[in-house]
């Protein structure tokens, strides 16, 4: 009953997620007459679109199921596939049920994205949203609390609600409840891999960038208690691993299970950060705004987005692989992808002093054959198993 | 070298000659005289900072683009692509580490100084942050970053230029400081600032001479040859005052005596065709490439790749009576800092005021930050201005990625079609 139920909701969460017309979110819309805004990756807050009634929507790219036609016209080959799936997505109509498209600071394609978007989509609200690389709060903080207010301007001449201190406390703790049960269900499959599967944990998040946040939480708290109490999940003889550098353009669903197929227990990985970005639950006693900035500031996940400051790159993986009692690193990132590529050689020096082994691969959101990667994992998690401490 | 024998240049091209080499003798000699170095970036350089404090600026894509102009990147990206660096990343970044690889020599084949400091001024660029975070790996120096914000709304608001300015304040200037153990002097800054000014009239003065028929600058292939360069090392001071006065006196005298533009080839004599070009050079093949333009009488009268050093001809001036306000400014309007919308008006601009025949984008595989969005930028700028549009592809600094035949294939193609426009508007 429970083993049903749970594919149930992953099923669910795929579909939701693989609904290119967003029927979901036009539902959502007709039901309650706001907004709906969409986001990319990796991280934007959530909470503040929620407290004025917008519904933060996911963007994460077409995947395998789109084919890609006006897309490519807009890039050159050597430029990554989610900008142009984007693109495609935006002119073939799927997402006019969005009242606009936020573009997080991550790097110059999603960058230059939004000012495509400006043109293409001209009655729509196209907002680039920087971060500071400063993270000093009379500094970076100012001038995050700056766009902040912006972007709260923005939405209220779209129609949003007005900004009320007292609904974005309400917002944060409901981000903040799903936050903490998106962190539990890491927690579980560090312990317990084989009660989390990487590839249903990535349904359920992926769609929790669309479904509306009450609706998340209820669902992944059910998942969370049904493969708690799920018996028949019993573990196998596979290699941990920690997956980086997926943190923006997605791997399709397929690679994933592949990956998990070839002999590897994923038990970390740089999936859908948006949920795991702030890595606590923020203040809510305080001004909320300041909650968020500080957050931003002091709480936030590392990343090759990120400034590394005086800090050493790739030590913060070398504490992931750590915790999660992982055996090794799967280097898996989008081709064409400056934060992951560029970051990489300084992470792999990062581990490699610390002994940990690695390898590397690329992909595009919409691959299709997986053997090579199948052999190159497995071969990877067969080395582990059979070579590791010898 | 062998091409370098058979260059000819000017008189203002010698003398920046002259001050390059002595820049990086400076440079070579500094573990010996104690000057010290900072490692910056071309967009949004403080070079007038750096300068007040009797540091030295080296400029690590500058390095790159010379080590491409001496047929020394294609080793230097293989040995960074041997360490692991990716085929698919900013080939100025793994040509920069190969070079550290093979004893950091310089253009003139002097060994660079190691940094005293990395001073990553962040503007424009996102691979520039990355650049600074490998480079940090490799120095036993402090690092100290400007974030400069993105003009994405296609503004610069007050909160930007304050987020900047206090980062001047309080970080750039007490590094600086730490570095070169010396003060900051806020009426030196003052002067150096004037002096850019000065500077920046003429350089204005000399790109705006492409307006005239024909053009006497390539602004493009001679824009980042002879015109620009010396801007970025050397704004703020008194030779770079000079420089400016002596090339525009120069360029006005072209004007008078109706010339064309010195190309390394020698003089153009007929202009032909008229274009804007946006994107970066190839600097692998750059003397190849210009040629490819000069033999069919094309001039560049106006590039964006000029502007990523700073944007001027809309009026910006580095202003001594709001010292680190200008500087901000400065940095948060480098091109490549502008929204695309903002891109695409300064090329139709171009097109119009120097009556461009076409819009030409050389599209660079390894830069991102131009790359990204220049096909809708081509169509967009092509739909305004009716002028046709031109794509070439190629790298920086990546011989692989320079195919000689089939840029000029689709060059020649480009110039053919821009006659039959012309053709077609006659009848």
């Amino acid at each position: 009953m429970s083993a049903n139920r749970i594919l149930e909701l992953v099923e669910s969460a795929e579909e939701t997620y693989r609904d290119m017309s967003l029927a979901s979110v036009k539902a959502w819309k007709e039901k309650t007459g706001g907004l709906a805004i969409g986001f990319m990756p990796i991280y934007v807050p959530r909470e503040l679109l929620h407290a004025q009634g917008v519904l933060p929507v996911g963007i994460m790219g077409g995947g395998d199921d789109l084919e890609i036609i006006r897309g490519d016209a807009y890039y050159q080959s050597y430029i990554c596939h989610i900008p142009r799936s984007t693109i495609e997505l935006g002119l073939g109509g799927q997402l006019d049920c969005l009242d606009g498209m936020l573009f997080p600071a991550i790097c110059d394609v999603i960058r230059n994205l939004s000012g495509m978007w400006k043109f293409e989509f001209p009655e729509k609200l196209s907002r680039y949203l920087d971060v500071p690389q400063d993270f000093t709060p009379e500094m970076g903080g100012e001038f995050y609390k700056s766009e902040l207010l912006a972007l709260i301007a923005d939405l209220e001449k779209r129609g949003a609600r007005p900004y009320d201190k007292e609904a974005l406390r309400a917002s944060i703790r409901l981000f903040n409840e799903l936050g903490g049960i998106v962190r539990d269900l890491y927690a579980l499959r560090r312990a317990s891999p084989w009660k989390v599967p990487t590839a249903e944990l990535y349904c359920l998040q992926r769609a929790a960038t669309i479904w509306p946040v009450e609706e998340a939480i209820t669902i992944l708290r059910e998942y969370h208690e049904l493969v708690l109490a799920d018996e028949t999940r019993t573990p196998m003889d596979q290699a941990r691993v920690v997956l980086a550098g997926s943190f923006c353009e997605q791997p399709p669903l397929g690679l994933i299970k592949t990956l998990e197929r070839s002999g590897c227990y994923i038990v970390d990985d740089d999936f859908i950060q948006v949920h795991r970005w702030i890595t606590r639950s923020l203040d809510v006693e305080g001004d909320p705004l300041e909650a968020l900035v500080n957050g931003f500031l002091f709480d936030a996940m590392a990343s090759p987005t990120r400034y590394c400051g005086d800090k050493t790159k790739g030590t913060e993986l070398v504490t992931r692989v750590e915790t999660a009692g992982a055996e090794g690193v799967l280097f898996c990132a989008p081709s064409f992808c400056d934060p992951a590529l560029l970051d990489q050689p300084m992470a792999v020096a990062s581990i490699e002093k610390a002994g940990i082994p690695w390898t590397a691969f690329r992909y595009s959101e919409n691959n299709g054959q997986f053997q090579v990667i199948r052999e190159q994992a497995g071969t990877f998690a067969d080395s582990i198993k059979l070579w590791s401490g010898v | 070298m062998s091409e370098e024998k058979q260059v000819f240049k000017d008189d203002s091209q010698l003398r920046q000659k002259t001050m390059i080499a002595d820049h990086y003798s400076r440079l070579a000699a500094a573990p010996d005289t104690g000057e010290k170095s900072v490692y910056t970036f071309v967009p949004g350089n403080l070079t007038e900072l750096i300068r007040n404090f009797d540091l030295l600026p080296v400029l690590p894509e500058i390095n790159a683009l010379q080590s491409a102009m001496r047929g020394k990147s294609k080793e230097y990206i293989a040995a960074a692509e041997r360490e692991g660096h990716s085929e698919d990343v900013c080939t100025y970044v793994k040509c920069d580490v190969g070079m550290k690889r093979a004893g950091n020599v310089g253009p003139t084949g002097e060994r660079l100084p190691d940094p005293d400091l990395l001073l990553l001024s962040y503007t424009g660029c996102f691979t520039f942050m990355k650049w600074f975070e490998i480079l940090k790996q490799e120095y036993d120096c402090p690092v100290t970053m400007l974030h400069v914000p993105y003009q994405g709304e296609g503004e610069i608001t007050d909160s930007m230029r304050k987020y900047v300015v206090d980062q001047i304040k309080q970080k750039i200037i007490p590094a600086l400081e730490k570095a070169s153990g010396k003060k900051f002097d806020i009426d030196k800054l003052r002067e150096q600032l004037r002096r850019s000014a000065q500077a920046e009239d003429d350089l204005v003065a000399v790109l705006e001479s492409a307006k005239n028929r024909p053009s006497p600058i390539d602004a493009y292939f001679g824009g980042v040859y002879y015109i620009g360069p010396i801007f970025t090392a050397f704004r703020g001071t008194e030779q770079a005052v000079d420089y400016y006065r002596l090339l525009n006196q120069e360029i006005q005298e072209r004007v008078r005596l109706g010339k064309g533009p010195v190309t390394p080839d020698g003089e153009m004599k007929e202009e032909r065709f008229r274009l804007v070009v946006e994107g970066p050079p190839n600097w692998t093949n750059f003397r190849e490439f210009w040629k490819m333009f000069s033999e069919e009488g094309a001039v560049c009268v106006a590039s964006s790749y000029t502007k990523v050093g700073g944007v001027y001809d809309t009026g910006f001036r580095h202003d001594p009576d709001r010292p680190l306000e200008s500087l901000a400014e400065y940095c948060l309007g480098c091109y490549t800092n502008l929204n695309l919308p903002s891109r695409v008006d300064t090329l139709e601009r171009y097109v119009r005021e120097y009556q461009a025949d076409g819009l030409l984008v050389n599209s660079i595989k390894s830069c991102n930050s131009f790359s990204a969005g220049q096909l809708m930028m081509l169509r967009e700028v092509g739909d305004r201005t009716g002028v046709p549009c031109g794509f070439v592809e190629s790298d920086l600094v990546d011989p692989r990625y320079f195919s000689g035949s089939n840029i000029k294939n689709r060059l020649e193609s480009y110039f053919q079609m821009i006659e039959q426009k012309r053709g077609g508007v006659q009848v």
